[in-house]
């Protein structure tokens, strides 16, 4: 029979139920006027100080460097409560009981005393859990084979949501072989144990889905009737899904993401995609690698689209622009300083090679190489990532054909360049040849560019792209 | 089952240590030697970490040797910024990693033996490991004067500190973890070793700085191959097994089930720097800008690695009022990462009017901010 009696208008206290006298009582202490809360009316619970044990070598006294717990918090047996340090060594302590925390005796780098309370914690007596005296006292387990024997005679670890979820399944803890921490019961062991029982697959993930069902059932995969992928019919058991939503605040880079892409939205996007046909740029480059390779660079597909873009600027440059956020004028950037998109573990960034107009292939590539260094290292500088007036995004190296870039603001074009696949094609004497096929997709701003430009500049680059020699006509 | 193949793999492991001899007792003899094969920090910490978790060392003490390629490693508890200069680590690309155990910052490279000693929390005995250490030292070479003082570091001469010292326990067993110079490089250590940040203020643990030598330098004979075998040798001595050096391969997920996951997290942002223990930025620089020179005071609170609180004090009017806030806001929040911010910093610039002269104040005053971090 448990008892509430309302003290003060903040304290509650708890008054010691039969359950308790199995406990040792000089191991208790109730603590007065402490301040705690209530969740359910119906458990009664006995308040333990759990004291800081020994650290040897005649060590005193530790600071507390962090709490992994907070005062509401559960804990189970063996979970860590904080970490303390005592010249130059650094120990966690860890609980000796399940339950809640109800008080943290020391606040963070504070000195606390070895033998005096470190924490209160509310044991929650009516699961029956015998708290050891001293854990660092008691031997350890043997770990010899019949370690499996031993957890029938021993208790058995699991944490209260394991042991509610094994009686939920009616499943006895004692046959379920534990492997957590000193063989700990834990919610992926029920789960194995669940599925063994049933032969179901319990579907932990949403991959699990794609993959058909691993007990081959009498359906053929070409049976008529079961066109989708065949999920196993559930069996009487319950199927628990253990995951939990995560939700986290959006910061620093992501926040300013949402910003850009935002302001983006304000631009009114046109698309236009087209073929290339890479075959002999392919070739070419072939050829030029192992020249670039001599003096130190690795030369990629980008250069060359690059500078074709520049050699296309220069015929439209229009789409090297900037529009004003009145928009009232259109400002035509004299510096072709052509993005680069980069994946990075960050996400995206766009730095920019600058002044492509006066760049030779080699002096692309041979900067492409620092950026992307620089780049995967983490450490472009502000230089590096401000000042682009053109962007190309390489999205094919990852997969991909056609796409629908977003504009980085204040540009106002974008392209996007798809794998490069071999494909068959019909050449001028109507024959099939392998040819090497790259898809790319342009965006552009509606607002000053017309879809007859956008055309036309990518025939051009598409020409220069196709016809390498071209380019040397053209080339500054 | 993972724990017994686990634990069956651990009685394995003191099996291959275990060369036939006559009247060899099986498992229960006092110790085991064992060296790394790599020079990773993160695979080595990792290894420490493993055993820690799922090693009985009732009954046998365990001794590891490991080196490590070119790396700053901080104690637990301690602030990265406070300790040594992380502009010159990044740029000379040398790693950073901070270890479970308390104490100070640490520079290692293939110079520097590190030597961990394993036992029960019980049997945890900084100072009789140190005195195995310097009883070898000894052994290998008398005319020597090293000694442990009571701060558990070893020196050379009296004055010079060759060996410094940290522990971690956990609930049943312990490590206490040394490093030993013997051909480290100085001139990276005592230039990398030194925090160019200002106005920090924090709880960490600080470092003692020390003078440090090489035993190298006081025995050109010395190499570090020499010193593990001799540290194996006493080792083995005092608790009666073979001299016999176990090379472990930290990457074996087979031999060490679930390594890769805890290496994976000693290399986390979250781990490295985020761990650690609050502070605060109060500073103030100056820039020059068109023959004016502008005075700036940033205040930032960091916590978890995190920037929590912000302030960047400008002259008035010197940037849009709109844009300061701007900064500040989304600094709030991000990591306190000069890469984060720089990113951060130049994303914003998309969205605020094209003007070069507003483009190359803000580019000014987020060069200065990420020079804090």
């Amino acid at each position: 029979v448990c008892i509430h009696r309302v003290r003060s208008c903040s304290s509650i206290r708890f008054i010691k139920s039969k359950y308790v006298c199995v406990f040792d009582k000089s191991a208790l202490k109730f603590s007065h006027q402490q301040r705690l809360f209530r969740t359910s009316a119906v458990s009664c619970g006995q308040i333990v100080q759990f004291k800081l044990s020994d650290i040897g070598e005649g060590i005193t006294e530790v600071t507390v460097k962090e709490w992994y717990i907070k005062e509401g918090d559960s804990v189970s047996q063996f979970d860590s409560i904080c970490e303390v340090q005592s010249d130059k060594a650094s120990v966690t302590i860890t609980s000796r009981y399940d339950g809640i925390i109800r008080k943290l005796h020391y606040n963070l780098d504070e000195i606390a005393y070895v033998g005096k309370p470190l924490v209160d914690i509310e044991i929650d007596a009516s699961k029956g859990v015998a708290p050891e005296e001293d854990v660092v006292e008691t031997p350890p387990m043997s770990h010899e084979e019949h370690t499996h024997q031993e957890i029938k005679g021993h208790k058995t670890l699991a944490t209260p949501a394991v042991r509610r979820l094994a009686m939920e399944n009616n499943i006895k803890l004692s046959e379920v072989v534990g492997t957590g921490k000193d063989n700990r019961i834990l919610k992926e062991d029920i789960l194995n144990y669940l599925a063994k029982q049933t032969g179901a697959i319990l579907p932990p993930s949403p991959k699990a889905e794609i993959i058909p069902p691993l007990p081959k059932s009498d359906t053929v995969p070409a049976a008529p009737k079961d066109k989708a992928r065949k999920i196993p019919v559930p069996v009487s058991r319950p199927i628990v899904f253990s995951g939990k939503d995560k939700t986290e605040p959006i910061t620093g880079f992501h926040k300013a993401m949402v910003k850009t892409m935002s302001a983006a939205l304000k631009i009114p996007h046109f698309g236009y995609c087209d073929e290339i046909d890479l075959t002999q740029l392919v070739q070419l480059r072939e050829e030029l690698k192992p020249l670039a390779q001599i003096r130190g660079i690795k030369l990629s597909f980008m250069p060359f689209f690059i500078k074709a873009a520049s050699l296309g600027l220069l015929q439209y440059p229009i789409l090297n622009a900037s529009l004003d956020e009145s928009c009232q004028n259109v400002t035509y950037k004299a510096s072709h300083n052509i993005g680069v998109a980069m994946d990075t573990e960050q996400g995206l960034i766009v730095p920019n090679v600058k002044n492509v107009q006066v760049c030779s292939v080699f002096e692309i590539a041979s900067e492409l190489n620092r950026l992307q260094s620089l780049g995967s290292a983490g450490q472009l500088g502000t230089n590096d990532l401000t000042g682009g007036t053109f962007t190309l995004s390489n999205i094919g190296t990852i997969g991909g054909t056609y796409a629908k870039p977003v504009i980085l603001p204040p540009e106002v074009a974008i392209g996007a360049l798809g794998k490069i696949q071999v494909l068959p094609r019909f050449n001028g004497k109507g024959e099939v040849f392998k040819a090497q096929i790259m898809n790319v997709s342009w965006s552009a701003d509606h607002r000053i560019i017309d879809g007859a430009t956008m055309a036309r500049f990518s025939n051009l680059w598409k020409s220069y792209l196709e016809n390498p020699a071209s380019m040397l006509l053209d080339l500054k | 089952m993972v724990l017994q193949s686990l634990l069956k793999n651990c009685l394995q492991l003191s099996c291959i240590l275990r060369t036939p001899k006559a009247g060899f007792r099986s498992t229960m003899s006092g110790g085991l030697i064992i060296q790394s094969t790599s020079n990773d920090v993160y695979q080595n910490l990792a290894v420490e970490d493993w055993i820690l978790d799922h090693m009985n060392l009732e009954n046998r003490q365990v001794l590891f040797l490991w080196r490590n390629s070119p790396a700053v490693v901080i104690g637990r508890h301690q602030n990265p910024w406070q300790e040594f200069n992380l502009r010159l680590l990044r740029q000379k690309n040398i790693k950073l990693a901070r270890r479970r155990s308390g104490g100070g910052t640490v520079y290692h490279d293939l110079g520097n033996i590190n030597l961990t000693f394993f036992t029960t929390r019980k049997k945890y005995e900084r100072m009789e490991n140190l005195k195995l250490v310097v009883k070898a030292l000894k052994a290998l070479r008398p005319q020597l004067d090293v000694h442990v003082t009571d701060r558990y570091d070893i020196l050379l001469d009296r004055q010079y500190k060759i060996s410094g010292t940290a522990a971690k326990l956990g609930r049943t067993t312990a490590y206490h973890h040394c490093t030993l110079l013997c051909n480290a490089d100085k001139f990276v250590l005592s230039s990398v070793l030194k925090s160019p940040y200002k106005g920090l203020k924090s709880n960490a643990t600080p470092s003692v700085p020390a003078s440090v030598k090489n035993l190298f330098e006081e025995d050109p004979s010395l190499t570090c191959e020499m010193l593990l075998d001799a540290i194996a040798e006493e080792y083995a001595t005092q608790h009666q097994i073979d001299h016999h050096i176990t090379l472990i391969n930290p990457a074996d997920e087979t031999l060490l089930p679930g390594i890769n996951n805890k290496t994976k997290e000693l290399q986390t942002w979250e781990w490295v720097y985020g761990k650690t223990p609050k502070f605060s930025v109060s500073t103030c620089f100056n820039m020059v800008y068109k023959d004016s020179f502008l005075d700036v005071k940033v205040d930032m609170d960091v916590k978890h690695g995190r920037i929590e609180v912000c302030n960047i004090d400008l002259p008035e009017q010197w940037l849009p009022p709109a844009l300061c806030s701007e900064l500040v806001k989304s600094l709030t929040g991000s990591k306190f990462c000069p890469n984060e911010t720089t990113t951060l910093a130049t994303t914003l610039l998309r969205v605020c009017p094209q003007d070069n002269e507003l483009h190359s104040r803000w580019n000014l005053l987020c060069e200065n901010m990420i020079m804090l971090m």
